[in-house]
């Protein structure tokens, strides 16, 4: 755009001649900057890779690409500088040929400036990568870096892009480098600043922010009116996100919740060790990760849905432990029953503190549950949509078999009426101690979840036992669906309030609010009515 | 553990046989009690059990060399378990029935805050290992770990240099992240930064839905100007944290942050692939390579028979403080407290990161700084470091009030929080 077609063809042409160019003549040019990688000052490093990526010699991409890898090394001695390989050979950086003896060796060390460095080189040298996904990396570099020795490759990637996303993409990136570039014309950069507005996300407003002041009046206008544009479409866009991270927190809560709404809700047993039984889940995956990596590294991608059968079974084979030796001769004493419970949860803990240590566990992410995505200018993180999706589909099932299967239609005859089910010929005291680790292995299934955004350690149960109570409380006792609106109310109020109260401050107005509903309200949003009440 | 277990049960043995020998007196005389006070139950477990074991490592070795002043030393270990005032009931316990000669422990402030007038009251020596806020030093009290202009203010010069002109203060909502982001706030100001480009913010402890705020921050940092994070967040939000800046892909070379409170320790249970870059500030790092280090870490993964046993900063804080510990004791030829107080002063020790550490007249010890970026190891790789030890100012001069103040526990001035405009000392005197 700032030059004239003919020039780009000379470009390319020169560029052609210099690829044809024997390898061992270019390697000659490179290799003063390649030695100077030898160092420990960072920004000599960083001099050194925005030089060697404009040399155009054929060493500059496997030598900047080592050094992203930490893979580039130099001899003490001489300061020699080799890459190694895969293998754990070494190769000359400058030659490519292999050496037998490298001797002993140091790793080039990178900062963040060096970090900078590199991916503004990589954007200009794979911006004709085979692969898209390396292309649009490629494209985003070149908008972040603004490089303007970048623009000549730009220009002819942009002529043989095929995909339209990335050939945006690339657009953006020649508009950035037109718009920071202080030799183009007005006209062009007013246009650029067009097409950067177009983007329209944060990356474009950072852009046109660092316009530096000594920029054309005429252009700095266009900058600032773009990014008022820019602003206010962003702030309806914000909007919507807090209702997303409101609807992303509600299935937390809502998955941490449902369990307790089985037993504290369905059965009224106040079970402090509820948040426990999260924690042991969060620990199944945790081990069974463990197991996977050493017998099954190739299943490490779906180690989550093997976790959560096994988390359930763990979750509720404790939980049913734990009412036939201690609930069950406490109930219709809720006092003693909350003190037990709360004795069981301290125990559970320093369990798993001498059993698995006291610090942080790593749980694995599996790779498509990581990063994110967008719709529109709304970014979407891949945990928080899986977790979304997972309560939801924790919250059918439980439902479906609430409803419509003959255990599930003993567990509410049981509820209902205890004398007449057992009248009825149910076995009370089984049915008690079955949904007791049903509500326990849901807990266990949030657990798995939760492995994904929280620390596995001991206290991980803790941080979620209030919030728990808060939802089956505010929701109704007794009431799934009440469970689910609760959880829903209480995660997108809180993070509607967030951004203007504060993390601290909201939390405070939400309870505030909770105590004067249930006030008004003992029994909660959707409160059982009849003889089931008593 | 066991086998210390046995060891101490043999000096028992020992004693029991030398009890025989001497007059009953003598009994107590044998072994000299170190005081062990740190939580291995609660919230804070997380943090101290390693300090615990540390110590133990520390005084089992230290006994193989023969001990001090001719006695083995007897490690008692009390768990105040996170909880704070329990903290001040054990500390009592510690000194006034187990009679220990000192004490190390406590992670938190409040739990310093806590045990601070117990260990006045009855004159017995507390060690302190841990980054704090500054502004306190009690004549009873050695702080081995680092004021804030040995961490927090060098990670802000480190980013002034590097050319961030807009900053997000994120800390837990509790006395350290905030006293130290007054202190920082200040020292910002003071640097030139606009107040429009300064953004505080807390949380509360254990906060675990970080999205708004990391949607804050990118927010924040969409303005053209090199923004970066300076985290006072502390303890189990960390992990939440950087996921969601790794999720929502917060890279380091766009805004990076620094965190005072994250460790190796910390990042273990981490994923750190997203967070290379990311930088933390502290005064040792397990990745520094000197003979020292590679020793003390050799040692430590053999004492927990774990090949990849992490070490971290307030472990260091606790090597050097009980090395000083034991040749005030040798200087001074007793332990009693008044007069190993008295000794400390001056003694210097080498520190783990190749330099010397020097006990200084306020009670707090001397200290190189580095600064490390996150590595995809877990591992905290040095990008940054003082070029000799610095001094810590524990009354900050960037505060109103506390700009005044001067610690000097010798004589003739022994006092922690003496000011100098009006001559006067405002806390304990000993």
């Amino acid at each position: 755009m700032i030059r004239r077609p003919g020039l780009v063809a000379l470009l390319a042409a020169l560029l052609t001649v210099v690829l044809l160019a024997p390898p061992s003549a270019r390697a000659q040019d490179a290799a003063p900057l390649i030695q100077r990688m030898a160092t420990e000052t960072f920004n000599d490093i960083a001099g050194a890779v925005a030089a060697l990526a404009t040399s155009g010699s054929p060493r500059a991409a496997p030598v900047i690409e080592a050094l992203r890898d930490n893979r580039l090394v130099y001899r003490q001695a001489d300061r020699a500088v080799f890459i190694r390989e895969a293998s754990g050979s070494f190769v000359s950086a400058l030659t490519g040929e292999p050496v037998t003896d490298a001797g002993t060796t140091r790793p080039v060390r990178l900062n963040n400036a060096v970090r900078r460095a590199i991916d503004a080189a990589m954007g200009a040298l794979t911006l004709m990568n085979p692969d898209p996904a390396r292309r649009a990396a490629a494209a985003e570099a070149v908008f972040k870096s603004r490089d303007a020795s970048a623009l000549p490759a730009l220009e002819q990637a942009i002529g043989q892009e095929r995909d339209a996303r990335i050939r945006i993409l690339m657009e953006e990136a020649r508009a950035a480098v037109v718009v920071a570039s202080p030799e183009a014309n007005e006209a062009d950069r007013i246009t650029a600043i067009g097409v950067i507005q177009r983007r329209g996300d944060q990356d474009a407003l950072r852009m046109l922010g660092s316009l530096p002041a000594t920029a054309p009046p005429r252009v700095r206008e266009a900058a600032e009116s773009a990014s008022v544009a820019i602003r206010r479409t962003l702030a309806v866009w914000e909007a919507v996100q807090n209702v997303w991270y409101g609807l992303s927190l509600g299935s937390v809560l809502l998955l941490a919740a449902i369990g307790l709404a089985i037993t504290f809700g369905v059965m009224g047993v106040i079970n402090m060790a509820h948040g426990e039984m999260v924690m042991i889940g969060a620990y199944t995956t945790f081990v069974v990760q463990q197991v996977l990596r050493t017998m099954a590294p190739g299943l490490m991608d779906v180690s989550l849905f093997i976790a959560l059968p096994m988390a359930f079974l763990v979750a509720g084979a404790i939980g049913i432990a734990i009412e036939r030796l201690i609930i069950r001769h406490l109930y219709g004493r809720p006092l003693e029953t909350l003190l037990a419970t709360w004795g069981v949860s301290l125990v559970l803990q320093q369990a798993v503190r001498s059993w698995f240590g006291p610090t942080n566990r790593e749980v694995t992410t599996p790779s498509w549950m990581s990063g994110s995505f967008e719709v529109g200018h709304l970014a979407i993180t891949a945990n928080r949509l899986a977790i979304i999706i997972f309560a939801a589909m924790v919250f059918a099932a439980l439902l479906l078999f609430l409803k419509r299967t003959p255990f599930g239609l003993q567990t509410r005859a049981v509820t209902q009426n205890r004398r007449m089910a057992g009248a009825m010929g149910i076995r009370t005291n089984w049915v008690d101690a079955f949904t007791f680790g049903l509500g326990s292995g849901i807990a266990g299934l949030a657990g798995v979840a939760l492995s994904q955004i929280d620390n596995v350690s001991p206290n991980l149960g803790q941080g979620y036992i209030i919030d728990s109570f808060m939802v089956v409380v505010f929701g109704g006792v007794g009431n799934l669906w009440g469970t689910l609106v609760g959880a829903m109310t209480l995660g997108i109020a809180n993070k509607l309030l967030e951004p203007y109260a504060g993390a601290v401050l909201g939390k405070i107005l939400l309870l505030v609010f909770i105590i004067l509903f249930i006030q008004k309200r003992p029994r909660g949003l959707f409160a059982l009515k009849g003889r089931a009440v008593e | 553990m066991l086998n210390l277990k046995t060891k101490v049960l043999g000096m028992f043995a020992g004693a029991a046989m030398a009890a025989g020998a001497l007059a009953a007196p003598a009994q107590a005389q044998e072994t000299i009690k170190v005081g062990i006070l740190h939580s291995l139950s609660g919230t804070m477990a997380i943090s101290e059990t390693t300090l615990k074991d540390v110590m133990l490592m520390l005084i089992e070795e230290q006994n193989k060399r023969g001990g001090v002043l001719g006695k083995k030393l007897e490690a008692v270990v009390v768990d105040p378990a996170s909880n704070w005032p329990l903290f001040a009931e054990k500390a009592r316990e510690l000194i006034a029935q187990q009679k220990v000669a000192v004490t190390f422990g406590c992670w938190t402030s409040v739990s310093r805050k806590s045990v601070l007038p117990v260990f006045e009251e009855l004159n017995s020596i507390l060690f302190y290992p841990v980054q704090y806020e500054g502004e306190e030093s009690s004549p009873n009290i050695f702080y081995t770990g680092a004021a804030p202009n040995q961490q927090a203010i060098p990670a802000i010069d480190y980013l002034l240099a590097e050319g961030v002109k807009r900053f997000v203060l994120e800390g837990t909502d509790y006395v350290y992240p905030r006293t130290t982001n007054r202190i920082l706030e200040a020292y910002l100001l003071s640097k030139g930064v606009k107040a429009e480009d300064i953004s505080v913010n807390y949380t509360p402890f254990g906060h675990a839905d970080w999205q708004t705020r990391v949607a804050a921050i990118k927010r924040f940092g969409s303005t053209g100007v090199k923004t970066a994070v300076v985290s006072t967040v502390n303890g189990d939000a960390n992990v939440p944290f950087y996921k969601e800046l790794g999720n929502q892909g917060i890279k380091a070379t766009d805004i990076p942050v620094v965190a005072f409170s994250v460790g190796e320790e910390e990042l273990a249970g981490i994923d750190t692939r997203p967070l290379v870059g990311h930088l933390a500030a502290w005064n040792y790092f397990q990745s520094v390579d000197t003979p020292a280090n590679r020793d003390f870490i050799a040692r430590w993964r053999a004492f927990k028979k774990n090949e990849r046993a992490v070490t971290n900063d307030p472990m260091e804080a606790h090597v050097i403080g009980f090395a000083m510990w034991v040749k005030a004791v040798e200087a001074a030829g007793t332990t009693d407290a008044t007069a190993v107080r008295r000794a400390m002063i001056g003694i210097a020790v080498p520190n783990l990161t190749g330099g010397i550490s020097t006990m200084m007249p306020n009670h707090h010890i001397t200290k190189p700084v580095l600064i490390g970026e996150i590595q995809a190891n877990g591992q905290i790789q040095t990008v940054w470091q003082t070029p000799g030890t610095v001094v810590a100012q524990e009354w900050s001069p960037h505060l109103e009030g506390s700009r005044d103040l001067i610690a000097d526990h010798r004589a003739p001035m022994n006092c922690g929080n003496f000011n100098v405009r009006t001559g006067r000392c405002g806390g304990a005197q000993r």
